[in-house]
């Protein structure tokens, strides 16, 4: 079972992305159902609970909960914001919502900013997904010209409109504090939490932030029921899933496949590994994501609690697959180079340690390692590790620990030998 | 000192910079910095000058220090002149499996430059980027509007032959 919601619309049409074309496959039908019959909110959050759908963007968190969080009889104003900023290396995915499904993805916010009687809502895209954002930026006037946005939608009295925000290139914007100062016109540095963005959110009022793919996912959880989604997955993991498949596979791309699926029935769908070559490692979910080696990673299911499980975690969906010829010094340095480069500068741990590491690290690689050097490593990852205020600090030690923990060998023949073993 | 915004750039480029602060609550007109810094750099030329940005602070009365801030925190603002094409080469984790490494070699051996340089007569710039969110198509890289994919030596020489 493949392409069952955000991209289930892809094979059917030849122009999904068209307002036309996604109302015939029964696009905007949830949303006109609601307000004609002015749905409670709460049955709409019931719902989203009962599927099961955890938010898409990395973190996981249950979005019916998150939804759950906004007190909607505050007179203040109220905010949807769309994640689209799609940063994480590796991922994917929400380009090819934003060019193939936008309306869906419009339909999924435009429901929750009636959950949460809100005023507007903005989706932040990453600046360099310009052709991306001409669709989204298209769908949204298709959108206004139907009356699913603007003044009085659909004749209930609501009024709501969306807007596109652009990033212009800035990782730590992913994180969802920092792309709520960023669309405030500001540095993109992550806020303490708490409060919240359900309390103190975007322009300082009542948010709720959600990935590009967890937006696009409601329409259908509503029209064919929370249970219905919550059965495509396993345990703890509702639904299907976006997974961005890239690196040393035949055919690299995006599958959506239920939560659970086998990698080996994943990495079958990618083709296989090219030239035949042997798996070496798996980067499950991103780079933030530590490593696993491939003979563990054949034999785990892709969803949240088995990568847990497994040491690692299923975060965006991005499954970097790495084969043989690989040497994992070059690949963690070039890791750590972006952790360095993407720190926002905010915690001292992040901002020196990053660096730091990187330094290391790229002296191994370049044959100038000194004994000492994986210890230290290891001592410096777990010092940042939990200290900083967003997730960055964790997601640059977390790759580090984890490549020494697995290939201690390799690191130690660059330091012995002065060259590589691969 | 209060500015005439009127005589701050052209007709256009306030009109585009009003339809962006129109997006935003009447007291958040700073929300529209970004997409503000990216249309005068667009007009100049692909980079930002220090006269450029104290006009977008005045125009959106802002301090010009939250300008400079944004302008300096974002990797696509650029502080210095950059090509006619400013060729964005991905070199992150996917694109390094895939031998983005080669791909850099011949684009510094055909254009004479590497990283962070301008060919001499102002056609090509080359930028080193991290992860464009398209890994699928790795090894890739961006000019101006558009991504190139799956690139090769020779997929490169031909996109390039295309450019003015």
């Amino acid at each position: 079972m493949a392409n069952e919601v955000c991209f289930r619309t892809l094979e059917k049409s030849e122009a999904p992305w068209k307002i036309d074309e996604y109302r015939k496959l029964g696009g905007y039908e949830m949303l006109e159902k609601i307000i004609r019959e002015q749905t409670p909110p709460d049955e709409i959050i019931e719902q989203v609970k009962i599927s099961n759908l955890r938010g898409r963007g990395g973190a996981g968190f249950p979005t019916g909960l998150k939804w759950s969080f906004i007190n909607r009889t505050t007179p203040e104003e109220k905010y949807v914001v769309c994640n689209s900023d799609e940063g994480e290396p590796g991922t994917f995915k929400d380009r090819d919502i934003l060019r193939y499904n936008p309306h869906q993805l419009i339909e999924g916010m435009i429901i929750c900013g009636y959950v949460i009687g809100g005023v507007a809502g903005y989706n932040y895209i990453r600046g360099e997904f310009v052709e991306p954002t001409r669709r989204f930026e298209a769908a949204l006037e298709e959108a206004r010209a139907a009356g699913y946005l603007g003044r009085n939608i659909l004749g209930s009295g609501w009024d709501f409109d969306l807007h596109t925000h652009l990033g212009a290139g800035a990782y730590i914007c992913g994180e969802e504090t920092a792309l709520l100062e960023s669309i405030e016109g500001k540095k993109g540095q992550p806020r303490f939490k708490p409060p919240f963005p359900a309390q103190f959110g975007l322009f300082g009022k009542p948010t709720v932030i959600n990935n590009t793919e967890s937006f696009a996912s409601v329409p259908m959880i509503l029209s064919e029921g929370g249970e219905w989604f919550r059965d495509i997955g396993v345990e703890n993991s509702g639904g299907p899933k976006l997974f961005s498949v890239s690196g040393n596979v035949n055919r690299p791309g995006n599958f959506e496949v239920p939560l659970g699926t086998p990698f080996s029935e994943l990495l079958d769908m990618a083709g296989g590994m090219r030239d035949g070559r042997k798996l070496k490692a798996v980067i499950p979910g991103g780079s933030s994501a530590p490593v696993i080696p491939g003979d563990i990673m054949m034999d785990l299911n892709m969803d949240y609690d088995s990568i847990q499980n497994a040491g690692s975690m299923l975060g965006s969906g991005a499954v970097i697959v790495m084969d043989d010829t690989n040497c994992m010094v070059k690949v963690l340095d070039r890791i750590s180079y972006f952790y360095y480069e993407e720190s926002c500068g905010q915690c001292t741990p992040c901002r020196e340690g990053t660096g730091w590491m990187h330094r290391v690290i790229h002296r191994i690689e370049t044959g100038k390692g000194k004994p000492e050097d994986l210890d230290l490593l290891v001592d410096v990852a777990a010092k940042i590790a939990g200290r900083t205020i967003c997730a960055l600090g964790d997601a640059a030690a977390l790759p580090v620990a984890s490549f020494i923990q697995h290939y201690r060998d390799e690191f130690q023949y660059h330091i012995d030998h002065k060259k590589c073993m691969v | 000192m209060a500015v005439d915004k009127n005589t701050l750039f052209n007709e256009e480029i306030r009109a585009e910079i009003d339809s962006w602060i129109a997006k935003y609550p009447a007291d958040w007109k700073q929300s529209a910095c970004m997409p503000a810094l990216t249309i005068v750099q667009e007009s100049n030329g692909g980079w930002l000058t220090s006269e450029l940005m104290d006009d977008v602070a005045a125009y959106l009365d802002m301090p010009p220090i939250a300008v400079y801030e944004v302008a300096t925190f974002y990797s696509m603002y650029e502080h210095k002149p950059v090509g006619r094409h400013k060729i964005c080469l991905c070199t992150n984790v996917s694109c390094l499996i895939n031998n983005c490494d080669s791909i850099y070699e011949h684009l510094k051996n055909k254009l004479g430059i590497g990283f962070g340089e301008v060919t001499g007569d102002g056609r090509f710039s080359l930028k080193e980027v991290e992860c464009l969110g398209a890994c699928g198509g790795a090894p890739m890289m961006q000019i101006g509007d558009k991504y190139y994919e799956n690139l090769t030596p020779e997929i490169v020489d031909s996109i390039l032959e295309e450019l003015d």
